[in-house]
């Protein structure tokens, strides 16, 4: 139901109930999304419906100005039921992010938006690259300025043409709108990097590679070569090495977690109810392995308190005038990630040796097969081990935020 | 010290262009200075000038500039002497 829907009924709409809503809707489609690799239309559409895809976005604006707990708490929501749908969600939310916080000095990207949130688009994101790797502060493609028109799109004087090589590309086919790395000039070194918002009319996209992965199936995360062209006012003013450090590497870490205890959730949820029904059968007898739900709960409680506190500490960072400290908050959000990624995998186990064989199924009502699949993509989305060798060096520098408060 | 700053810079600091370029206000993180770098210029510094630097130093303020950066190895020189 629309935020206008709900007025008329008497309602007070909220966005935990709206991505409740759009979670049952995720929940109807999971398994087919996951079978067949397919892009959760149904859900990213109720999304929309909803208006949560400018949740981050001021109302000055147009949007609904939450806040990035409250976006944290819904992707958590919507990965209990399809962890595709809340991973999109998550990377979309991520590049709202970075406009909101390095886009509102220049007039194009007001406009921009204020167009996400009347037009309800998805962003998506063209970090990787084709011989670069993992490694999103690197490129190889460059913008070129003041370039001709051939092609799609307005340019001329002041315009700028891309073409890029994106090597994992998510759901880049089903977005209206890309946000592009490129080095900032053909002279750049591959570190000096601008972001470019292309808008889909903009761009001519070719899929290069296919997305048969073991989890996030619906993520559709395909090598993908994108040419782009337009104005040069697209490109957003700060420096992509800034926007990254100061918003896309923090606000990926929160979400990503986010989703990741979703999912976790979902198959403590799931090894519970398998308790029940076994209790219910053996006349009140635990059956053996239950303590594990426990165990199971205990972690999933800390790897939420975990979460909490990092979500905290960044929005009061940003809140407060003073610049952050860049080392200690980079420590911070890096041990976040690579502990709550591996962790999760460990509540899904826990979860998996209360359900047994119901539990090894592809599917059933105990079934943590997706689970597992789709949590095992954790660790990797940037590599933990990459992760903890840059954190590792931090920590010599800064010493780790401790403390109860 | 000015040399061996650039000269640590330009080592450690991963930076889009040679330090000699940046006047000494530039802007460091507009020439790429990240995190990591500023783990790596902090040890060198204390290696290099014989310092130690403080948690409290340890802000975006003070890698801003070139010039921030003198200011503090001489702050943390007199009070080591």
């Amino acid at each position: 139901m629309t935020a206008s829907a709900l007025e008329l009924a008497g309602q007070a709409w909220s966005i935990e109930d709206a991505a409740a809503r759009v979670a049952a809707v995720a929940k109807r489609h999971a398994d087919q999304v996951d079978r067949d690799g397919a892009f959760p239309a149904a859900a990213i559409a109720a999304l929309k419906t909803e208006g949560l895809l400018g949740a981050l976005v001021p109302v000055a604006f147009g949007g609904l100005g939450e806040t990035l707990s409250a976006v944290a708490e819904a992707c958590c929501t919507l990965a209990q039921a399809c962890a595709s749908t809340a991973m999109i969600y998550a990377m979309h939310q991520i590049q709202v992010a970075c406009l909101v916080r390095h886009g509102t000095g220049s007039t194009w990207h007001c406009n921009f938006l204020r167009r996400i949130a009347a037009q309800r688009l998805l962003l998506a994101s063209v970090t990787s690259e084709e011989g670069v790797g993992g490694n999103m502060r690197s490129s190889a493609c460059a913008v070129q300025l003041g370039t001709g028109s051939h092609g799609a799109g307005q340019r001329g004087a002041g315009g700028y043409t891309l073409e890029k090589r994106g090597s994992a590309v998510s759901y880049g086919e089903h977005a209206d709108a890309l946000l592009i790395t490129a080095r900032s000039g053909a002279y750049a070194k591959p570190s000096d990097q601008v972001l470019v918002v292309s808008p889909r009319e903009d761009c001519e996209l070719e899929r290069t590679g296919t997305w048969n992965a073991l989890g996030m199936r619906g993520t559709c995360s395909s090598a993908l070569r994108v040419v782009a062209a337009g104005k040069a006012e697209q490109i957003l003013p700060a420096p992509f090495g800034q926007i990254a450090s100061d918003t896309m590497v923090p606000v990926s870490h929160l979400l990503w977690a986010s989703v990741w205890i979703g999912i976790a959730a979902d198959a403590v949820d799931r090894a519970r109810l398998f308790l029940r029904a076994a209790v219910r059968r053996s006349e009140g007898a635990l059956p053996p392995g239950a303590l594990r739900l426990s165990m199971a709960v205990e972690l999933l409680e800390m790897l939420q308190a975990r979460v909490t506190v990092g979500l905290r500490r960044f929005e009061a960072a940003r809140a407060c005038a003073a610049e952050p400290i860049p080392v200690g908050e980079a420590a911070d959000m890096n041990t976040l990630k690579a502990g709550v990624s591996e962790a999760c995998l460990q509540v899904v186990h826990q979860a998996l040796l209360i359900c047994g064989f119901a539990g090894y199924q592809n599917e059933g009502p105990y079934s943590l097969s997706r689970h597992l699949r789709d949590l095992n993509s954790a660790p990797l989305m940037i590599n933990n081990d990459r992760i903890r060798e840059t954190t590792a060096r931090l920590l010599l520098a800064s010493k780790p935020r401790l403390g109860l408060l | 010290m000015e040399v061996d700053l650039r000269a640590t810079l330009d080592r450690h600091g991963r930076l889009d262009v040679p330090a000699a370029t940046l006047a000494d206000d530039a802007d460091l993180y507009a020439a790429g200075l990240d995190s990591l770098a500023i783990v790596n210029i902090m040890l060198a510094i204390e290696e290099t000038f014989q310092v130690e630097f403080p948690d409290s130093l340890l802000s975006r303020q003070s890698f801003s500039s070139i010039a921030s950066l003198e200011r503090i190895i001489r702050q943390l020189q007199s009070e080591s002497v």
